[in-house]
Formats: structure tokens, C-alpha cells, sequence
């Protein structure tokens, strides 16, 4: 599927029949083959061929996830605003139906892939595949990947990425870690947007919406900003670059990152429980 | 929601295990699931039937086992159970822990009928 690069899935797939061959007869005359294979191995394989795209190319991929209307979009045009003239940057907009989110960047100058997902809830690591291929990664230090809003079904698929950013708008309310773990648990920073909202909504704690992540065994940065009144841009500024620098020399040293989530070998360890 | 697309990944990977063991039909299909995979079991049962439709896998039944929420605390040592929103240490509350168990999302195994059945048992 990928002439440019010269990957081919069907030969990558291969290794999803190595679990062949260990049979028995079962009562009812059918035979059981014991597999141990994760249930998203095919996006997960492609996940880490988009990886080593941007590894080649010293890019890093930052994913932006949150419910719709947090802020994602507003997020990218403040941070690419601050970000001219210091990093190269391309986005990657996921979207079920419009464009008006790729419309946004490009008025700022900047090259958005479009990504339609039509009805699906998310990104998958072949959307990203086909997006990457559209961009000249060499001219790039920096892909950010817009994921639709959703704050369940990003969660679950790798894209290739090196970090996840988790927006958290305080219009939320500041026990959506507590309510949607899964998406949290897969936060390497999250972020706190519309904060110049605060005052008028003091019922949203920032330290508990914190307190809510940590109780999900997550040790993730937590920074605050609004997009509109740019407060708290320069911070999450500062973090980018000190990420775009650790990424520099990790690949210096051919060693790569994969974001949160996936740390001490999500969902794998029930293999290690098996053999 | 994601569910059908992880069956339809599913259904991908038991087609080529079925084909690669010259399988007529796939009677069962055992998955092993945590609450912290993202994926719920009820809606991976309702998706399953649409996308194995005209499958090898058209009969089979999906059989999903739900692994516990367990964590390992990093402070105390002791393994306890948790919930999916406070992985905190059961025993100490220090929330510096390991997840032992409950984010799986695996195929764990399969019920073929195969041609020959009697020369190809093992
Ligand atoms: N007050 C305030 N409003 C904001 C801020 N950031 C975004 N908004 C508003 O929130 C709404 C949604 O913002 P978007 O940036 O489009 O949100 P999004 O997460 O990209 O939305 P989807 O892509 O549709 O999921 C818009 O009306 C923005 O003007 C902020 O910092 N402060
Ligand atoms: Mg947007
Ligand atoms: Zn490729
Ligand atoms: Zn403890």
C-alpha cells in the first residue's frame, strides 16, 4: 500500500499467522488453536512504521486529543503563532465531515493534510499513513495531529505519534479524568485550555482535575492556557521545544518514544501472565 | 463507535489464522478484554455479528473473557485490586503504580473445523 516507502502490509501481516499450529481436538469435534495476538496488531504494526517515518526525518509527532470543541483547533493557530520562524510545522486534521479546521491552519500559512474520517469516531494509524505521504517530512520538525473530537475511541489507536496531548477545556468540569480514564491514562501532558473562563466558572478546580489524573497512575505534565488571551501559551511553548530537543537526541542515538499509553507494554503484560 | 472497527481488525486476523490452517469455519473465537482497553465488551458482542456477515467466522461464537483491574504499588510492593478511575494503592493509597491487569485487548484463541480432521490434529 505504501510505494513511496517501500513497506507492504500484507508482507508485514505475516507475522499474524506465526501462531500457528498448536492444536487439539476439542469435545465437540472442533479443533482449538491457541493465538495471543493484540486485537489491534495491524494498526499497531502500521503505528510503528508511521513512527519510524518521523524518526528518520528527526520529526516529532505530537497527537492532540480532546472532546469536541476544547479548543484543539484555537490551540493550533495560537501555537503556530508563537512557533514561527523558531520550528517548521505541518498539520494533521481529523475531521468527520468538514475542513474548516485544515482551512484555519492554512490561513496561517501553514501545510494541513485533511483527513476525513467520515463516520468513524477517530484516527487510525492508516488515515495517518496515507496523510504522511502527502507531506515532505525533511521540510519538518514538528506534525501535529488534530484527532477528532472524541474523548472515548482516540484513545485506543496508535498513530505513530511520540506524545500525547490531552486537552481539557474547563467548561468540562474538572472530573473528566475520573469519568473517561482510558483517555487520560494515555496523556503524556494535559492541558487545561480556556482558562480565562475560570472566573466565571468556579466550580471547575484545576488542582482536582489534576488530583483526578493522578489517581489514574499517570505522573503527566499538567499546564494551563487560554487560547484566547494567550496566558499560559509561553509555558506550553517551553515544553514543546524542551520535547523537540529530548526527540533530536534520542534519534541522534536511534532510540525513539512512544506516547503514554503505551509505557510499560500496554495490554501485553497478559501475555507475559500466559507463558 | 470504535468497536466495529476492532471487530472488523479481529475479523481480519481470525480469516488469515482460519485460511493459513486450511479452516472450513471458525466455531469460536476467545478474546481476553480489560475495562481500561477502551473497549466494551457488550458493544464488541453487538458489532460482531455485523462484521462477520459472509465471514469464515459467519457462526462462530465470541467468547470474551474480562480481565480484573489489578495494580502493583510501586511504594509498598503489595498487589491489590482497583477501579478504572483510582489505580491508587489499595493498601498505602500512593498512586504510584503499575497496572498489572485490566487494559487487554487480545485474541487469545480459536475453534476450527477443519478438512481431514482426522490426519490433522497434532
Ligand atoms: N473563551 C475561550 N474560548 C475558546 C478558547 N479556545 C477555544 N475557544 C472557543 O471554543 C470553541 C471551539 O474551539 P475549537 O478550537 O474549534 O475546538 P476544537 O477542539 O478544535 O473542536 P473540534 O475540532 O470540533 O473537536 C470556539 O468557539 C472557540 O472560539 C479559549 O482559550 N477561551
Ligand atoms: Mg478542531
Ligand atoms: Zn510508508
Ligand atoms: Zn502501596
Amino acid at each position: 500500500m505504501c510505494d513511496t516507502c517501500g513497506c507492504n502490509v500484507t508482507e508485514a501481516n505475516r507475522h499474524l499467522l506465526d501462531a500457528g499450529g498448536k492444536f487439539h481436538r476439542t469435545t465437540a469435534g472442533h479443533e482449538a488453536i491457541s493465538v495471543l495476538q493484540d486485537l489491534l496488531s495491524e494498526n499497531d504494526h502500521i503505528a510503528a512504521h508511521n513512527r519510524s517515518h518521523f524518526d528518520k526525518h528527526d520529526v516529532l509527532a505530537i497527537n492532540l486529543m480532546s472532546s469536541p470543541g476544547s479548543g484543539k483547533t484555537a490551540l493550533l493557530e495560537a501555537t503556530l503563532d508563537a512557533l514561527a520562524g523558531r520550528f517548521r510545522v505541518a498539520v494533521i486534521e481529523g475531521d468527520l465531515e468538514t475542513e474548516n479546521d485544515a482551512e484555519r491552519i492554512r490561513q496561517k500559512g501553514i501545510t494541513a493534510i485533511q483527513i476525513s474520517t467520515g463516520n468513524a469516531c477517530h484516527l487510525d494509524a492508516h488515515m495517518v499513513h496515507d496523510a504522511l505521504h502527502q507531506l515532505s517530512l525533511d521540510d519538518l520538525d514538528i506534525v501535529f495531529i488534530e484527532n477528532v473530537g472524541n474523548l472515548v475511541c482516540p484513545a485506543s489507536f496508535d498513530l505513530g505519534q511520540h506524545l500525547n496531548v490531552t486537552l481539557l477545556s474547563v467548561t468540562e468540569g474538572d472530573d473528566k479524568p475520573s469519568k473517561y480514564p482510558v483517555m487520560f491514562r494515555a496523556a503524556d501532558l494535559m492541558l487545561l485550555t480556556k482558562t480565562d473562563l475560570l472566573e466565571v466558572l468556579d466550580d471547575f478546580v484545576p488542582a482536582q482535575a489534576e488530583n483526578n489524573l493522578r489517581r489514574l497512575a499517570s505522573n503527566a505534565t499538567v499546564l494551563q492556557l487560554s487560547a484566547r488571551t494567550q496566558c499560559g501559551i509561553q509555558k506550553w511553548v517551553e515544553w514543546l521545544q524542551q520535547q523537540q530537543q529530548q526527540h533530536r537526541e534520542r534519534t541522534r542515538q536511534g532510540q525513539t518514544r512512544r506516547p503514554a499509553i503505551q509505557v510499560d507494554g500496554a495490554r501485553m503484560h497478559a501475555e507475559r501472565q500466559t507463558r | 463507535m470504535h468497536e466495529l472497527a476492532i471487530c472488523r481488525q479481529m475479523l481480519k486476523q481470525v480469516t488469515q489464522i482460519a485460511a493459513a490452517n486450511d479452516a472450513l469455519s471458525v466455531a469460536s473465537i476467545s478474546v481476553r478484554i480489560g475495562p481500561l482497553s477502551g473497549v466494551e465488551s457488550h458493544l464488541l458482542k453487538q458489532a460482531f455479528p455485523f462484521a462477520a456477515s459472509g465471514s469464515v467466522a459467519e457462526k462462530a461464537q465470541l467468547l470474551i473473557e474480562s480481565m480484573p483491574v489489578r495494580v502493583r504499588c510501586g511504594q509498598c510492593g503489595s498487589e491489590t485490586d482497583a477501579r478504572t478511575n483510582d489505580l491508587s494503592c489499595a493498601n498505602c493509597g500512593d498512586y504510584h503504580t503499575q497496572l498489572l491487569s485490566g487494559d487487554e485487548l487480545l485474541l487469545i484463541g480459536l475453534e476450527l473445523s477443519r478438512k481431514n480432521q482426522e490426519t490433522t490434529h497434532v
